[in-house]
């Protein structure tokens, strides 16, 4: 066991311990944003796909790193765009006709 | 460490503090949106700072950045068009869709870095061999989930000898695991353990049933960040590790409240136990225990017209019938007509945690008129007419008793109402498969329609009362 690697352990935990804090006051009215947000946010894997791509060798890595950019790409790209679309329909009482006009504010 | 390197990682740092202030801005519906921007941000900052590395260091050669762009580009712009394009009610498709990628990518990049060098330390190899098999697991069952939720099939999956599948594919992706961890070098035992994850993930969703689905998405959700952080300890890389475990445990306190609010453990769900196989929208089924008395559309309208004080109970049935904006529309007739209306959600409600919520705010229901149950409870006392619609277990007063299949369900107060009105198909039982006691309730009126037709019928209805 490296050094590093006990380093690596001790940020884990730690991010685990913030997540809990962080999360469980989040109202039961934001959970399904909440969860789409934490979904864009493991989009992150995408820079592991960039840290891959410097490295790998060869047609088989090629292509695993290409499925894998895709994915990640997807991951982050459609995850906060979801998100956005989401929590701008998430309104205070106000007297709004327009049921279908949705404006990027 | 160089000046470049430490800019490098200050950028990273300011990435990762990007996401836990995120996070905790969607503690309000007033900032929430101002939190996934900041989000965003740090996450366009982390990936600029690693593209400016990698091309720092001088590895990068054209065959490489074309890999890298042409996936993204293809990747990314499939991503946008189903975040635009996707409707609220298949919201649950979409974020297990992105589960099933995400996880898809931590455990390609594990798979890549060792068939690119298997001579790995123990630890490494343990979190590669952990990042493949969270990782497969969840491309794969997200991936079935994905398609339960789009309705290919919504019924559980058995089929005989599934139980000694999966046993046998468990086996093999630890044995194979092991052998990664203790030394093999040999990346084709590391696509065995891959192989074997993916048909785990497919077998262990199947047995599921429609209503567990919440849960079942929140787990794979926590499933993904934590193969995200393992794939930050294959590639040493803090940013995934950080991200990765705050992704791992939201996903985790989802899990439990759902299961939990459900009255249901995770292991029971995960291992396919009692009552799967029914939905809050059965055709027709059994009768309850006391008499049930039906009311005619237009009774139930002049019901609603002359109350004060009125609280929508909307459900699963309301979310699959889509009848969201019919419901919003009568409750927009019933405050110009001077009732207060509020609607009483209950944290399963919907097919994803919070799923309800999302729906009422794309059909124009403000927030503040979204009531928490703990919060809403105390009201039902004071309630003229509680509307239920699409709703049965979360409404059930069986569960204020112990001995029965829902008992100790955390449950919304309605038959605390001065009356109740029952938006049903049938009489069918609800997912925990027992009657519901608030039908025999002399306070109740059972709605025989259909969620969508019914509420419009109620619209038009509440017109000619004038």
């Amino acid at each position: 066991m490296t050094e590093g690697f006990v380093g690596d352990i001790t940020i884990f935990v730690l991010a685990l311990l913030v997540g809990f804090e962080v999360i469980s006051k989040v109202p039961a009215t934001l959970h399904t944003p909440l969860m789409s947000g934490a979904n864009s946010i493991h989009g992150v894997v995408l820079v592991g796909v960039v840290i891959l791509s410097s490295y790998v060798n060869g047609p088989i890595g090629y292509v695993l790193t290409f499925l894998a950019a895709a994915f990640g790409a997807a991951n982050v790209v459609g995850g906060y765009a979801v998100t956005d679309r989401m929590l701008q329909m998430f309104r205070r009482r106000v007297p709004v006709k327009r049921t279908d006009e949705v404006e990027a504010a | 460490m160089s000046g470049f390197e430490t800019g490098i990682r200050l950028a990273s740092l300011a990435g990762a503090v990007a996401f836990v202030l995120g996070l905790h801005l969607m503690n309000s519906p007033a900032t929430a949106r101002r939190g996934n921007q900041l989000s965003a941000a740090g996450m366009l900052v982390a990936i600029v700072a690693v593209l400016v590395d990698v091309s720092h260091g001088g590895h990068m050669n054209v065959t490489r950045w074309l890999v890298l762009i042409c996936g993204a580009l293809i990747g990314g712009a499939a991503g946008l068009y189903s975040a635009r394009a996707v409707a609220m009610t298949q919201m649950p498709q979409l974020v297990s869709l992105f589960n099933a990628v995400g996880g898809g990518a931590a455990m390609l990049i594990a798979l890549a870095d060792y068939q690119h060098d298997p001579h790995v330390s123990a630890g490494v190899a343990l979190a590669g061999a952990l990042d493949v098999l969270i990782g497969g697991v969840t491309f794969s069952g997200s991936l079935i989930a994905t398609a339960k939720l789009q309705g290919y099939w919504s019924q559980p999956v058995n089929f005989a000898g599934a139980r000694v599948v999966s046993a046998v594919l468990t086996l093999a992706a630890v044995v194979a695991g092991i052998d990664v961890i203790a030394g093999a070098h040999n990346a084709w035992i590391l696509a065995i353990e891959a192989i074997a994850a993916l048909g785990i993930g497919i077998l262990m969703v199947l047995p599921i049933g429609g209503a567990d689905m919440p849960v079942v998405i929140s787990l794979l959700n926590a499933f993904t960040g934590t193969a995200v952080a393992m794939a930050g300890f294959v590639l040493n890389n803090a940013t995934l590790t950080i991200a990765g475990a705050l992704v791992g445990a939201s996903g985790g306190i989802l899990t439990k409240l759902m299961a939990d609010a459900m009255n249901r453990s995770v292991v029971s769900i995960i291992a396919g136990g009692f009552g799967t196989g029914a939905t809050g929208i059965e055709p027709v089924g059994a009768g309850t225990g006391g008499t049930v008395k039906s009311i005619a559309l237009d009774d139930a309208a002049l019901q609603l017209a002359y109350a004060g004080k009125v609280i929508v109970v909307p459900g699963y049935g309301l979310a699959a019938a889509q009848a969201q904006h019919e419901v919003r529309e009568l409750a927009s007739l019933l405050e110009e007509r001077g009732a207060e209306v509020s609607y009483a959600i209950h944290p399963v409600a919907g097919r994803m945690p919070g799923h309800m919520n999302v729906l009422l705010a794309e059909a124009n229901v403000p927030y503040d008129q979204l009531r928490e149950m703990e919060e809403i409870n105390a009201e039902f006392d004071r309630t003229d007419v509680a509307l239920v619609v699409g709703a049965n277990d979360v409404t059930n007063p069986a569960a204020r008793r112990p001995g029965n299949a829902v008992s100790g369900m955390p449950i919304l107060d309605v038959d605390h109402a001065r009356s109740i009105i029952v938006i049903k198909r049938s009489m069918a039982s609800g997912y925990a498969g027992i009657d519901n006691e608030l039908y025999g309730d002399p306070k109740t009126n059972m709605l025989f329609s259909d969620a969508k037709k019914g509420l419009s019928g109620l619209v038009a209805a509440v017109k000619q009362v004038g």
